[in-house]
C-alpha cells in the first residue's frame, strides 16, 4: 500500500517562491498498476522524486508499507528517465544489474541467479557482458528495469522511462512492463506525460492539473487485463477512455493560462 | 596499414639518421658522435648503477608517486564532495597549485635533511596538487541521476564511495595523473641534482662537472628514454582503467 | 559567500603557520611564522636586487613563452594543415614530447653556462609541446563540411589559414598557452634555482645557502603569486577566445 497524503513542494528559487505541488492526495492498493499522467511541468517528476524519498515533501506525508517515508524505502525501487545517466558506463550490463544486490549484501550464487533471470525477462541474456553505451537506447532502459526486477522490489517507481525511445521501441517496452508486472505482482506506479500509453498500461490513471499541482481526476481504466497493442488500441473502449484523459488534461491546461 | 606504420617510422628513422652521420666525423668536445654516446651507454648505465642509481631513482618516484595519488584522490574526494569546505580550501589550492614545484626542493632540504625521505617528499609535495585538484573538479560532476540511482538502491558505503565517486571522477583523476607524473618526474631528477650521492640526477650532473661528455649524453638519453617508457606505460594503465570513457566519445563521435 | 570562505581559507592557513612556529609544534627554524615571511616581503620589495630579480625571472619567463608560442603555432599550422606531413610527425612528436626537459639540463649548462640562454632553452622546450599539441589539436578539429566549402571557393593557402584553420584552432591555442605559461614558469624558476642563471630562483638558492629562511619563504611566495597571475589571466584570456566559439575544446594533456 502506498499512500501520498496532502502533499506539496514549494522551492526556493532565489527569493521567489515556487509551488511546484499544490496538494496532492492518493493511494495506491498493493498490487495496483497506477499511471499518473499530467501536462508538462506539472511537477510529476518532483512529485515521484518524493514518493521515492528521494527529495524532502515541504507538507504532508507519504506511507509506503506502513511506514512514513523519511528516505528512499526498504523494497522501492526506480526506474529513472533518463538512462543513459542512471547506467553506470564503467560497468557491463551483468554488473550494473547485480550491484544494489552486492550493496545488500546478498550471496554470491543467489545473485547470479537473480541477474540472470532479469536479464532473461528482459530479453537481454545475451547483451550481459557489454557496456550499457554500446547498447541502443532501448536497450539501455531494458538494463534499468532488469535492474529494477533483479532488486526485487514490493514497490516499483517509473518516471516516463519511454519518453526518449522510439515508437516501435516503446510498444514494446510497454508489453514488457506489463508482462513483468503481472509476474511479479508488484505495486507499480508509473509517471508519464503520454495519454495513450497510461490508458493502455493502468489499472487506473491519476491526472495531475497544472502547477500548483492537485489531482484533476482519479479514472478506473476498465479495460481487460490482457492488453495487445493491436486489439487494446482499436477497443472502443479504449478510445473513450482516452478522450476523457485528453479532455481533463485540455482542461487542465487551460486553467492555467 | 602498413603506409600507417612506414609514416610512423620514417620520421624517427631519418633523424637518428641524421644525427649518426652529421655526428659522425664530430670532433666538437661537446657534441660527440652518436656512436661514442651509445656504445658508452651499456657499460655506463647497465653496470652497478643501474643497482646504485637508476633504480632508486625509480623506487622514490613510484613511492612518492603512489602517495600523492592516495592522498591526492582521498583528499580530492573529501573537498569535492562538501560543498563548504570546498569554498574555504579552494583559493588556498589553487595559490600552492600555482607555486613552481621545485622550490620546494630548497624547503623540504630545511626540514628533511638530503636523504630519500626529502626526494620523497619534494615528489609527494609536487605532484599532489594536480591530482587533488581534478579529483576536486571530478567529484563535483558526478552525474545527478546516478547519484540518485544509489539512494534509492541503496548502495551505499565502500561500494558508493568506488562506484559512484571514484569512477566518476576517473576522466579528471587521471588527467591530473598525467600532469603529476611528468612533475614527478621533474622533481626526480632536480631533488638528485640538488643534493644527493646517488641517482640519476646526481651522477649526470657529476659527469657534466667531471667533463665526460659522452657519459653525460648518455644520461641525457636515459633520461629521455625514461620519460618516454614512462608516458607509454601510463597510457596503458589509462587503456584499461578509462576504457569505458574513451567507447563513450567514440560512440558519441559516431552519431 | 563563497568569497568570504576562501579568504577565510587563506587567513586560517597564514594564521595556523603564524601559530604552528610560535607555539614550538615546529622548529621557527625551518618554518617561520608568517608574520616573519611578511615582514621579509615587505623589506624586500624596498630592495633594488629584489627588483632586479623579478624583472630577470620575468623576462626570461615572457621571452620563452613567446618564442614558444610563435614556434608551436607555426608548426602546429603548418604541419597541421599539410596531412602527409602530420601523418609522419605523428610519432616523433608522441616521442619526443615525454622527454622530460630537465633531461636537458646537464646539456644546456656544459654549452652555456649559468646564463639565461640556457634556461631559456629548457623554458622554450618545455613551453612549446604544449602549444604545438593544442595547435595540432586545433587544425584537426577543422569542420570537414567548412573544410570542402573553403575548397570549392578556391580559397588560396593564405585565405584557408585566416578564414578557416585560425578561427578554428584559436581557443585550442589560448588553452596551449595557458598551460605553457604554466609550464614555462616552473621551468624559469628550475632553470635559476639548479642552473644559477639570475632571477628569483637564484635568489632562493643564494637565501637557502646564507640560511636566510624567511627570505626563502618571502621569495616562494612571490612565485606563487607569480604562477597565481599566469593563471587568472590566461584563463580569461581562455573565457575570451571561447566566447565567439561554440565548439567545446578539450584539453590535451601533455607532459612537462
Amino acid at each position: 500500500m502506498l499512500t501520498v497524503k496532502g502533499l506539496s513542494k514549494t522551492y526556493d528559487a532565489k527569493g521567489r517562491r515556487v509551488e511546484a505541488i499544490g496538494d496532492v492526495s492518493f493511494d495506491v492498493a498493493d498490487g495496483e498498476f497506477v499511471c499518473v499522467v499530467g501536462p508538462s511541468g506539472c511537477g510529476k517528476t518532483t512529485l515521484l522524486r518524493c514518493i521515492a524519498g528521494l527529495l524532502p515533501p515541504t507538507s504532508g506525508e507519504i506511507v509506503v508499507e506502513g511506514r512514513k517515508v523519511d528516505g528512499p524505502p526498504d523494497g522501492l525501487a526506480v526506474v529513472f528517465q533518463e538512462y543513459g545517466r542512471s547506467l553506470f558506463p564503467w560497468l557491463r550490463v551483468r554488473d550494473n544489474v547485480d550491484l544494489p544486490l552486492r550493496a545488500a549484501g546478498m550471496g554470491k550464487a543467489k545473485r547470479r541467479e537473480l541477474v540472470t533471470e532479469a536479464l532473461d525477462a528482459v530479453g537481454l541474456a545475451d547483451a550481459h557482458a557489454a557496456y550499457p553505451w554500446q547498447l541502443s537506447g532501448g536497450m539501455q532502459q531494458r538494463v534499468a528495469i532488469a535492474r529494477a526486477i533483479a532488486y526485487q522490489p514490493r514497490v516499483l517507481l517509473m518516471d516516463e522511462p519511454f519518453a526518449a525511445v522510439d515508437a516501435q521501441t516503446r510498444a514494446d517496452l510497454e508489453d514488457l512492463i506489463r508482462s513483468v508486472w503481472q509476474r511479479l505482482g508488484v505495486t507499480l506506479l508509473f509517471v508519464t506525460h503520454d495519454i495513450d500509453e497510461s490508458v493502455y498500461l493502468g489499472q487506473r490513471v491519476v491526472m495531475l492539473s497544472s502547477s500548483p499541482t492537485t489531482v484533476a481526476e482519479d479514472l478506473a481504466i476498465d479495460l481487460p487485463a490482457a492488453r495487445d497493442q493491436l486489439a487494446t488500441r482499436s477497443d472502443p473502449r479504449f478510445t473513450e477512455l482516452r478522450g476523457q484523459v485528453y479532455a481533463q488534461i485540455q482542461k487542465a491546461k487551460q486553467e492555467r493560462t | 596499414m602498413i603506409k600507417r606504420i612506414l609514416l610512423a617510422v620514417t620520421m624517427p628513422v631519418v633523424l637518428l639518421a641524421v644525427w649518426w652521420f652529421a655526428s659522425a666525423g664530430s670532433t666538437d668536445f661537446y657534441f660527440p658522435p652518436l656512436r661514442r654516446i651509445l656504445e658508452t651507454f651499456p657499460e655506463t648505465w647497465f653496470g652497478p648503477r643501474m643497482v646504485d642509481d637508476v633504480l632508486p631513482s625509480l623506487a622514490r618516484l613510484a613511492i612518492g608517486y603512489a602517495a600523492a595519488l592516495c592522498v591526492g584522490i582521498a583528499l580530492g574526494m573529501l573537498i569535492g564532495a562538501n560543498r563548504t569546505l570546498r569554498a574555504v580550501v579552494e583559493p588556498l589550492l589553487e595559490f600552492l597549485r600555482a607555486v613552481p614545484p621545485p622550490v620546494l626542493v630548497p624547503i623540504l632540504m630545511l626540514m628533511a635533511g638530503i636523504g630519500d625521505l626529502m626526494k620523497v617528499l619534494v615528489i609527494v609535495s609536487g605532484c599532489l596538487w594536480p591530482i587533488l585538484l581534478n579529483t576536486v573538479e571530478g567529484v563535483r560532476a558526478v552525474d545527478e541521476v546516478l547519484t540518485d540511482t544509489c539512494r534509492s538502491y541503496r548502495i551505499r558505503g565502500r561500494l558508493r564511495v568506488w562506484h559512484l565517486m571514484v569512477r566518476s571522477a576517473s576522466p579528471q583523476i587521471v588527467a591530473g595523473a598525467r600532469q603529476a607524473l611528468s612533475i614527478g618526474i621533474i622533481l626526480m631528477v632536480i631533488s638528485e641534482m640538488f643534493a644527493a650521492s646517488s641517482g640519476i640526477g646526481f651522477t649526470v650532473i657529476q659527469f657534466k662537472d667531471g667533463f665526460r661528455i659522452p657519459q653525460m649524453w648518455s644520461g641525457v638519453l636515459l633520461l629521455g628514454l625514461l620519460g618516454v617508457l614512462l608516458a607509454l606505460l601510463f597510457r596503458l594503465v589509462e587503456r584499461r582503467v578509462l576504457g569505458w570513457y574513451h567507447g563513450i566519445r567514440a560512440v558519441q563521435k559516431e552519431r | 559567500m563563497k568569497v568570504l570562505l576562501g579568504l577565510a581559507g587563506l587567513v586560517g592557513f597564514g594564521v595556523l603557520l603564524e601559530i604552528a612556529p610560535r607555539a614550538g609544534l615546529v622548529s621557527a627554524r625551518y618554518a617561520p611564522p608568517t608574520s616573519d615571511i611578511l615582514a621579509t616581503l615587505g623589506e624586500q620589495l624596498r630592495r633594488d636586487e629584489f627588483w632586479v630579480a623579478v624583472l630577470d625571472t620575468l623576462r626570461t619567463w615572457l621571452l620563452g613563452l613567446v618564442i614558444a608560442i610563435a614556434l608551436g603555432v607555426v608548426l602546429g599550422v603548418f604541419i597541421g594543415s599539410v596531412p602527409v606531413l602530420r601523418a609522419a610527425t605523428a610519432s616523433t612528436i608522441e616521442f619526443l614530447r615525454p622527454i622530460p626537459s630537465v633531461a636537458l639540463i646537464p646539456l644546456v649548462v656544459v654549452l652555456y653556462g649559468s646564463t639565461i640562454e640556457a634556461t631559456l632553452i629548457l623554458v622554450v622546450y618545455a613551453a612549446f609541446w604544449q602549444v604545438l599539441i593544442q595547435t595540432l589539436a586545433g587544425v584537426a578539429d577543422i569542420d570537414p563540411v567548412a573544410a570542402d566549402t573553403a575548397r570549392s571557393y578556391h580559397l588560396n593557402r593564405w585565405a584557408r589559414i585566416r578564414w578557416l584553420i585560425w578561427p578554428t584552432a584559436l581557443p585550442y591555442v589560448v588553452t596551449g598557452i595557458r598551460l605553457a605559461a604554466t609550464v614555462a614558469l616552473i621551468l624559469t624558476i628550475t632553470g635559476e634555482l639548479v642552473i644559477g642563471s639570475p632571477g628569483l630562483g637564484q635568489e632562493i638558492a643564494g637565501a637557502r645557502t646564507s640560511g636566510a629562511v624567511p627570505m626563502m619563504y618571502a621569495l616562494i611566495v612571490v612565485t606563487g603569486l607569480f604562477g597565481v597571475a599566469a593563471n587568472v589571466l590566461t584563463r580569461a584570456a581562455e573565457r575570451r577566445a571561447l566566447a565567439w566559439h561554440p565548439s567545446v575544446r578539450l584539453e590535451v594533456q601533455v607532459p612537462a
